[in-house]
């Protein structure tokens, strides 16, 4: 570690202005600062500085996503094998996973910094760690099959108009990860929908019989309700899915690690999850409503699922996590905050229910609510306002 | 005034006054990318070049031919119903763009559908006749409404070409990515064939555009 630092602090002053290197500056204090915790403080005014900067920040959360990468390695060869009739032992899937899957993890991280350095070279910034978890999050909400190609398109569409458009990271109005996917979904239906594409190696070759890719919402937007997986194999997540959505154990463990270091808001959480439970609780109550004719049947089943099998079901509950939290793309206030976690629940129920042709609906409801997030705020912040106004009025 | 009037016309067609008026018109103040007019339509015909080529040559000629028409009435227009007056022209002129279209170019026509009748209410018309016609003389003015058509129209083929090949593998109609890149695993970007995706591709332009042009940026 010492000779690391000395090595850099060798090494920097060519990279200070006048210096050899002086057009890398942006390049060398993005690793410099990567490396070590910089000493940089405030010079002018009190401000204090939090103890950790974005870059430990952004290293959380990747490291909170970890389990649900691992898993998402386990269950992509776990899935594999049973789909040719084999089975295998926990190390040979977890291995076949792992080569299928790092390749699109290697493929979004190098495109979306490449264009993130080039960027912040040519504008004289500094490079922005934000995208270190973007990175991660995109190959996690992608289906195993998906060619390398669409990976390297989608990130490089989410970076560079999801997010340097804007200004670069903490300007963003959209979560770039889910920028990605939705480009995904709309660019190449092929690829990213359909009960083929969530396991490796079926869009090839047909399964043994018995074998069935088709996700959770796949078969309840297809009226399967049957078929659907109990809420044990959803819980632990060996089902097809989307890489990091299966495995709701491990989401959770994602999750209390955001929770404990202070990261991920707790508000946003909970209240996403209470729309979640709220919308299917509603659906529930308004089944019955429905004539009981053989063209509602399908409705009138999905209606009745239980709003406890909405939050296992796809990605809600990574969506939620990983992707509603993002304090940049989310509301700021506390307040605002519960009603923008409890409308992402209710459109992703609603969406997913209401509109077959998406079965993924939490997707397009956090993309949804990250639109009117400012809004939200503004008038939770006008509230506060007229409420202290109105206290001035009465001692007066 | 007939002595003026000759001394006009002896004008050369390309004076530098001229010139001007048609730079401007394609790039410092261009309909689309600058004065952000006519959005709606070019979202909606430019998912082929050959709808859009169409739409093109037809919005020029009825800013063309609007403005001249209008530069030339423009003494005799009384200013309280001056709109109105511009109106019945652009219609006519519209309605027999509309006519020829359905004479000899049919199924371009179909696929336009109602976009040639809502060239009508392109604000781009509306916006050169104030702003150029009715204070200008015919020549300038015809300059100014094919320069400013123009303009509009190679936005168009430009948004086109990128969503046709993009979105269809297609130029004019005619297959141009070889099958052989499908073969390795290419596919169409169907996002191109919706229009949201020419809202950004007109995004990326202007990106450019002002990237290049700084003083376009507004404070």
């Amino acid at each position: 570690m010492k000779s690391l630092r000395n090595y850099i602090d060798k090494i920097k002053p060519q990279f200070k202005k006048g210096g050899k290197f002086e057009k890398l500056h942006s390049t060398f204090d993005a690793f410099e600062t990567f490396l070590f915790v910089p000493d940089k403080v405030t010079y002018k005014g009190a401000h204090i500085r939090d103890a950790i900067d974005m870059k430990r920040t952004m290293s959380v959360v990747v490291f909170a996503l970890l389990p649900a990468l691992l898993f998402g390695m386990f269950n992509a060869g776990y899935l594999y094998h049973l789909s040719i009739g084999e089975t295998a032992s926990l190390w040979k899937n977890l291995l076949y996973g792992a080569t299928e899957i790092m390749p699109i993890v290697a493929v979004s991280y190098i495109t979306g910094l490449a264009i993130e350095f080039i960027f912040a070279q040519y504008r004289g910034h500094e490079v922005n760690e934000g995208f270190l978890v973007s990175g991660m999050l995109i190959p996690l909400i992608l289906p195993v099959s998906i060619p390398l190609w669409m990976v390297a398109v989608s990130t490089a569409f989410a970076v560079v108009l999801g997010k340097e458009a804007f200004g670069g990271t903490g300007m963003n109005i959209f979560n770039p990860a889910l920028l990605a996917r939705a480009f995904v979904f709309f660019a190449y239906p092929a690829s990213m929908s359909g009960d083929k594409v969530w396991v490796n190696g079926l869009l090839e070759k047909a399964p043994i019989d018995g074998f069935s890719g088709a996700t959770p919402l796949g078969l309840a937007m297809t009226g399967q309700i049957n078929n659907i997986p109990d809420m044990h194999t959803l819980f632990f997540g060996f089902f097809p899915g989307s890489i990091g959505e299966t495995s709701k154990l491990a989401i959770l463990i994602g999750a209390v690690i955001l929770i404990i270091t202070g990261i991920g808001s707790l508000r946003i959480m909970l209240s996403a999850l209470a729309g979640g439970l709220a919308m299917g609780f509603i659906f529930n109550l308004l089944a019955p409503a429905f004539a009981p004719i053989p063209e509602n049947q399908i409705l009138i089943n999905y209606f009745s699922i239980s709003p406890i099998m909405h939050l296992l079901m796809g990605g809600f509950l990574f969506g939620i996590v990983f992707m509603a939290t993002d304090p940049v793309s989310a509301s700021q206030t506390n307040t605002g905050k519960i009603i923008y976690g409890f409308l992402v629940g209710i459109f992703s129920v609603m969406i997913r229910v209401f509109n077959p042709a998406y079965p993924e609906g939490v997707m397009l409801a956090i993309l949804l609510m990250n639109t009117f997030a400012p809004l939200i705020d503004h008038y939770v912040v006008q509230a506060n306002i007229s409420k202290r106004l109105k206290r001035i009025n009465i001692t007066k | 005034m007939e002595k003026n009037k000759e001394i006009k016309e002896k004008e050369p067609i390309f004076s530098k006054q001229n010139v001007d008026i048609i730079k401007k018109a394609l790039s410092r103040n261009n309909p689309v990318t600058v004065q952000v007019l006519g959005i709606c339509s070019s979202l909606a015909v430019t998912v082929q070049m050959k709808p859009a080529l169409v739409m093109a040559l037809s919005v020029m000629i009825v800013t063309g031919f609007s403005n001249l028409i209008i530069s030339l009435m423009r003494n005799t227009i009384p200013q309280v119903i001056r709109i109105i007056v511009q109106l019945v022209v652009i219609a006519a002129l519209v309605i027999i763009v509309d006519q020829l279209l359905k004479a000899y170019v049919y199924d371009v026509s179909k696929k336009l559908s109602v976009f040639v009748g809502l060239i009508i209410t392109n604000c781009i018309l509306m916006g050169r006749l104030e702003a150029f016609a009715m204070a200008n003389k015919p020549l300038p003015s015809f300059i100014d409404g094919l320069s400013n058509g123009m303009g509009y129209g190679i936005l168009l083929l430009i948004v086109a070409f990128f969503r046709e090949l993009l979105g269809s593998g297609k130029l004019f109609g005619a297959q141009v990515i070889p099958q052989s890149f499908y073969d390795a695993g290419y596919a169409n970007n169907g996002m191109m064939i919706l229009p949201p995706m020419a809202l950004i591709t007109i995004g990326i332009i202007i990106w450019i555009q002002r990237s290049k042009n700084r003083e376009l940026i507004e404070k």
